[in-house]
């Protein structure tokens, strides 16, 4: 079972990410939950998404200690980088997180300098792709494949133009 | 087996009615159940079908009556202040015999609240929440496919019963997304409508109303009206029941308390503490006679629910006194824990040689916490 809790500024695409990692789970046969952190957040407020993707049934879609945070900008590392377990795993979007040494000797950390390499591909709201590319390479628990296709469901047909720029995104990101 | 799709349950509620053919949607928006809104919106007008943002919940609740007394599969939805608003239609409703579903997706009150989880409707729900002697058929699913089924479902026993349906949903469950399957909908064949508003031309006219002012007649009514609630209490209920046929202990919640409860039942067995749990689905009618044959096996029940202890006075009724019941409860948006719950459990185990005693044995005197 891995349980993922990502978390950022509303606007990143947290929400996004967290669906697209459930349809990737999804389509791998598993179990899948996806539980967004609801509310009147719009951009700029805080927005999470705990996902969790399993062999069995899931019981509780609440996840207490993530097995991997995804973190996208400062506050959320600073308010749930406690609950990650010891041999859990941290992905931090390095362009506006700063991790110090005490949470790098606890837990293995993986930075993406995802805001930098997004600009660089020309779209700034990419960035979010970046960091789950990241996270199919480290964890190898949901196929790049299986993301590239969730992009389809993510994106209504009207926004299908947008699926090329982060089909390369996701591909930068597990190049890294 | 169709293929599954990625859907919020707020989302899956609006599928299943439409899959149950409702074409009739009346509400006004409010968070955390605009999805559904949004959705009925969206599908209704693929369909052709009615859909009405209404200027308000009464406006709302009483263009569901309307629809429904022409024979239509309506329904309504909102959040907890929102059907507060819609409580004197609904007494109409059943008041009336018309068959509708009504969907609460509860957030945390009282007053206006604010938009977390909650489930603290619960006695508004299953004990009247509008005036006279009326119930709803009230469900209370607890995933995105329960969710789905369980309102396509309502519609079916909205028409058999003549009575509407509530499905108790709360923030969380509104707002979680898991896969869903968008089955078939397969229900016995119900009988045409004859009561219905349809136009009286070549037969007599039907009437629908609630004001009953002959001597005896509203009596009458009433008693008519109970007997099909005593006939529902033998057809309807359903719950689940998760490693009771061991358990020593046994934890009971309804809807996202149930999520929580389920884990906690696995911590607790990995920890060699014997727990099972009763998830009742039908919230009213409610699953009685389970709880009580249960009880009958076990040291103590605990009750876990979104408020300051609610559906707990169902529990106790069911028990009577059989074994203690404990309540462990969140309020305002706070949910419980898996931890939580294993934490309240054992020290509950700390207790035991008090909670051991046999009823009869106990001395008469001795305060017991609850």
């Amino acid at each position: 079972m891995q349980r993922i809790l990502a978390a950022g500024f509303g606007g990143q695409g947290i929400v996004s990410m967290g669906k697209m990692l459930a349809c990737a789970g999804m389509k791998e046969g598993k179990h899948v939950s996806a539980l967004p952190s609801y509310g009147p957040e719009m951009r700029g407020g805080t927005a999470n998404c705990s996902v969790i993707i399993s062999e069995r049934e899931i019981a509780s879609p609440f996840i207490a200690h993530p097995d991997t945070l995804i973190v996208m900008n400062q506050a959320s590392l600073d308010k749930f980088s406690k609950l990650v377990l010891n041999d859990g795993l941290i992905i931090a979007n390095s362009s506006l997180v700063e991790i110090n040494n005490d949470i790098r000797t606890k837990t293995r950390v993986v930075e993406v300098p995802a805001n930098d390499m997004a600009i660089e591909l020309g779209n700034l709201k990419v960035a979010n792709m970046i960091v789950l590319g990241a996270f199919a390479r480290e964890t190898g628990e949901v196929k790049l494949d299986f993301l590239k296709a969730a992009l389809e469901k993510i994106f209504p047909p009207r926004r299908h133009n947008l699926i090329l720029i982060n089909v390369k995104a996701l591909d930068r990101g597990f190049k890294i | 087996m169709s293929e599954k799709v990625l859907m919020c349950g707020n989302g899956a509620i609006g599928e299943g009615a439409i899959q149950a053919g409702c074409r009739h949607y009346f509400g006004y928006p409010i968070t955390p159940q605009n999805e559904l809104t949004a959705y009925m919106a969206e599908r209704l007008g693929e369909l052709g079908g009615v859909f009405i943002q209404s200027e308000s919940e009464l406006a709302a609740i009483n263009m569901v009556f309307g629809a429904s007394a022409a024979g239509a599969r309506a329904m309504t939805s909102s959040s907890s202040p929102g059907i507060s608003l819609k409580q004197e239609g609904i007494s109409y409703i059943a008041g009336a015999e018309l068959p509708c579903v009504i969907v609460n997706v509860m957030r945390a009150g009282p007053g206006l609240g604010d938009i977390t989880p909650s489930q603290a409707d619960y006695f508004q729900a299953v004990k009247g929440g509008g005036h006279g002697d009326y119930r709803l058929i009230t469900i209370g699913p607890a995933s995105v496919q329960e969710l789905y089924d369980w309102t396509a479902r309502a519609f079916y026993l909205a028409d058999k019963y003549r009575n509407p349906v509530m499905i108790l949903g709360d923030g969380f469950l509104g707002q979680m997304m898991e896969p869903l399957e968008i089955r078939k909908i397969k229900e016995p064949k119900l009988p045409e409508k004859t009561w219905a508003l349809t136009g009286a031309k070549d037969r007599k006219a039907n009437i629908i109303r609630t004001l009953m002012l002959k001597v005896g007649e509203l009596e009458e009514h009433n008693k008519k009206i109970q007997n099909k609630y005593k006939r529902m209490e033998k057809e309807l209920i359903e719950y689940e029941a998760v490693l009771t046929d061991d358990a020593e202990i046994i934890l009971v919640a309804y809807g996202t308390c149930a999520r929580v409860c389920k884990e906690s039942v696995f911590l607790l067995r990995k920890e060699g503490i014997k727990a099972g749990l009763i998830r009742p689905i039908t919230l009213w009618p409610y699953p009685s006679a389970i709880i009580r044959k249960i009880s009958n096996n076990v040291r103590y029940v605990l009750t876990v629910e979104m408020s300051a202890g609610q559906m707990v006075e169902d529990v106790k009724l069911a028990v009577l006194g059989r074994c203690p019941v404990h309540f462990y409860g969140r309020m305002g948006g706070g949910v419980p824990t898996s931890e939580e719950i294993v934490k309240k459990v054992k020290k509950l185990e700390a207790h035991r040689p008090e909670d051991d005693q046999p009823l009869a044995g106990r001395h008469k005197g001795t305060k017991r916490k609850e």
